[in-house]
């Protein structure tokens, strides 16, 4: 058990950077508290397996200390460090039975086999493997794998983080959902620190209590499922999470306030539009723009059906703007106005949000 | 789930039994005609029977060869297998060396039979051969042309130098299709390298292996031109295996009759032993 810190971390695959660009991961620094429940969400190839594996002890950060507690363990390979971690594809032992796989970690770290039996079970249990224990493992269907490969993490007692690469890719979609919900439970009932790699929004932001969202090689924001909801610091966090994602349109300063092709916006971070230096955009969220009486005039262009709510595509001169208006309510043809709230609508300098 | 049985199918099938036919069953047919026959020549045959075939198997001579072609079989079979794995294993699995140590690995499979018989023979010649003089200067009396045991360990070394590289292949290609992933949960499950060995490479090999055991067995079974070029099978019957055996009694001796029935129960043996192996490796997997 303990926190996680990474410090000044950057990573590289070339062995000299030429560009920025060449960096897997740019410059990182992110404290992970013991017994957390975090995701790292971000697209394919943003560098959160890199990461994973940079905390897992399988890769050695180019710059940069890993710190377990007050101890430095960058340079401790990964049975060292006391970590767990669960593979995109399941990994289990094929010759070796359910029980000799829960069994292996303890066995190889010379565990009393008493204690090793009563661990096992214990695990066995939780997971709901115990019928199986004594089958081959290479018998067991996709989702059973990946219990086994997460139970060898559990059976540990010693065990700092627990780590899951993408873990669901492989389970029928029926499945995901269970096991999903397997894990938060088994998060809260034993308590360690779990870190779940993923670039499925949705799994992210029901497994985690704080989101870890990178791009690029770069965190983007750090929050809880609400505040990336809410509050996106980052265009990209706006555009990922959500569906569809925030709208982002460019803005001009008038008269100290925001506006949109001359029209005003009152925005909720209207205090720090103090000659900001580089490209302003305003981004909103669909949740929160509505139709109105009066506001921006716009064109509706199209409207989608998306079960309990429906998706308005409306056009702003060039801009499109997307709102959500629930089923029932009326959508005017053609010609409309819309209100941003104004607690939720923000400016953005070179996407980042304005403070 | 239950499959879809297509009768059409066979048709497809048709040209390939043809070939098959004409370049396996119809010789193979010729040889039980004549296993069955006796012949002086000139077309003419007498029916014989069984006769030929409890000849043979009651033959002392057939046991010897058997005996022998067991026995250089299963000695090659223990030497190659656990080498070539061990070599598989040591080369490495990426960087420029791979495809250097592959194309020297390849290098012994790529000369042809009576070559590598030449080759051996010349090798180990004790008066000139590099291996003999070798040998003999460092006070080893060695000569394989005379001495038995100096000629079956100069025919299982040559084998061993000719088709360890095909075991080293096999299992490297089984080694290389192991995710990254096993290493690196066994690396976190603190698993030390047998373990690794005994719990993922091994496990992951075993099909190659199989395959690998069963073609060195099939092969090393019929192995005929490097030890008929090396020793032509001496001194005197020392190092005659089956196949030579085979030939002396075919074209040495002429004797039709006993060399078919010979060939035929030299081919049961193999496809028999076989299809147990192939049995008992796999009667636990689904392929």
């Amino acid at each position: 058990m303990a926190k996680i810190t990474l410090e000044h971390l950057r990573h590289s695959y070339m062995a000299n950077p030429p560009t920025e660009a060449d960096w897997a991961l740019r410059r990182l620094d992110i404290d992970w508290d013991d017994g957390g429940a975090y995701a790292l969400l971000g697209p394919s190839g943003c560098g959160k397996t890199t990461l994973l594996n940079i905390v897992s002890g399988l890769l050695k950060p180019t710059e940069g200390r890993v710190l377990f507690d007050d101890l430095d363990v960058t340079d401790l390979p990964p049975d060292q460090r006391q970590i767990a971690q669960v593979f995109q594809f399941p990994v289990i032992y094929d010759t070796m039975t359910v029980y000799g796989n829960l069994a292996f970690p303890l066995r190889n770290r010379n565990v009393p086999e008493k204690e090793v039996d009563q661990r096992v079970r214990q695990i066995a249990d939780m997971l709901d493997l115990t019928d199986r224990l004594d089958s081959r493992a290479s018998g067991l269907t996709a989702d059973g794998k990946q219990k086994i490969s997460l139970g060898r993490g559990l059976v540990r007692s010693d065990v700092n983080v627990i780590m899951f690469d993408e873990p669901l890719t492989v389970i029928d979609p029926h499945l995901k959902w269970v096991l999903r919900s397997k894990l938060k439970e088994l998060h809260q009932e034993v308590g360690r620190t779990m870190i779940y790699v993923t670039h499925d929004q949705t799994e992210a932001l029901t497994f985690a209590d704080r989101v870890v969202v990178m791009n690029l090689g770069e965190v983007v924001q750090i929050g809880t499922p609400v505040e990336l909801f809410e509050r996106p610091e980052h265009t990209f966090v706006g555009h990922f999470i959500g569906s569809p994602g925030m709208n982002v349109l460019p803005c001009e300063l008038a008269d100290g306030g925001a506006s949109i092709e001359g029209h005003r916006v009152t925005v909720a971070n209207a205090s720090a539009l103090n000659e900001p230096d580089g490209v302003l955009e305003i981004g909103i969220r669909p949740e929160f723009v509505s139709f109105a009486d009066q506001g921006l005039p716009v064109d509706v262009v199209r409207v989608s059906d998306a079960g309990r709510y429906r998706i308005v595509d409306t056009r702003l001169g060039a801009h499109s703007i997307k709102l959500l208006v629930r089923e029932g309510e009326s959508v005017p043809s053609e010609r409309a106005y819309l209100r941003f709230d104004p607690e939720r609508t923000r400016v953005y300098c070179d996407s980042r949000v304005l403070t | 789930m239950s499959k879809t049985v297509n009768q059409k199918a066979w048709f497809f099938v048709l040209p390939v039994l043809a070939l098959v036919a004409f370049n396996a069953i119809i010789p193979l047919m010729t040889v039980v005609n004549y296993s069955l026959q006796e012949t002086f020549g000139d077309n003419v045959f007498f029916w014989a029977g069984t006769q030929w075939f409890q000849d043979v198997l009651g033959s002392e001579r057939f046991h010897a060869a058997l005996g022998r072609q067991l026995l250089f079989t299963f000695t090659i079979l223990i030497i190659e297998i656990p080498l070539g794995v061990a070599i598989a294993l040591a080369m490495p699995r990426t960087g420029p060396w791979v495809s250097v140590c592959l194309v020297l690995m390849a290098l012994p499979l790529l000369i042809p039979w009576n070559v590598v018989g030449a080759m051996w023979n010349i090798f180990a010649l004790p008066d000139i051969g590099l291996l003999g003089h070798t040998l003999n200067a460092l006070g080893w009396d060695y000569n394989f042309t005379r001495n038995p045991g100096d000629a079956w360990m100069t025919v299982i070394l040559m084998d061993v130098w000719h088709w360890t590289s095909l075991v080293v292949l096999l299992a490297y290609a089984g080694l290389v299709s192991i995710p990254d992933a096993y290493y690196q949960a066994a690396k976190i499950d603190g698993a030390r390298p047998w373990a690794i060995f005994r719990y993922i490479q091994l496990p992951k090999m075993k099909r190659v292996l199989t395959i690998a055991i069963l073609l060195r067995f099939m092969d090393s079974f019929n192995i005929y031109t490097e030890p008929f070029v090396l020793t032509g099978g001496g001194p005197g019957n020392s190092t005659t295996l089956l196949s030579i055996d085979l030939v002396k009694v075919a074209l040495g001796q002429f004797d039709l009759g006993p060399a078919a029935a010979m060939s035929l129960i030299y081919f049961l043996i193999i496809l028999l032993s076989s299809w147990i192996f192939y049995a008992v490796m796999t009667r636990n997997e689904e392929w």
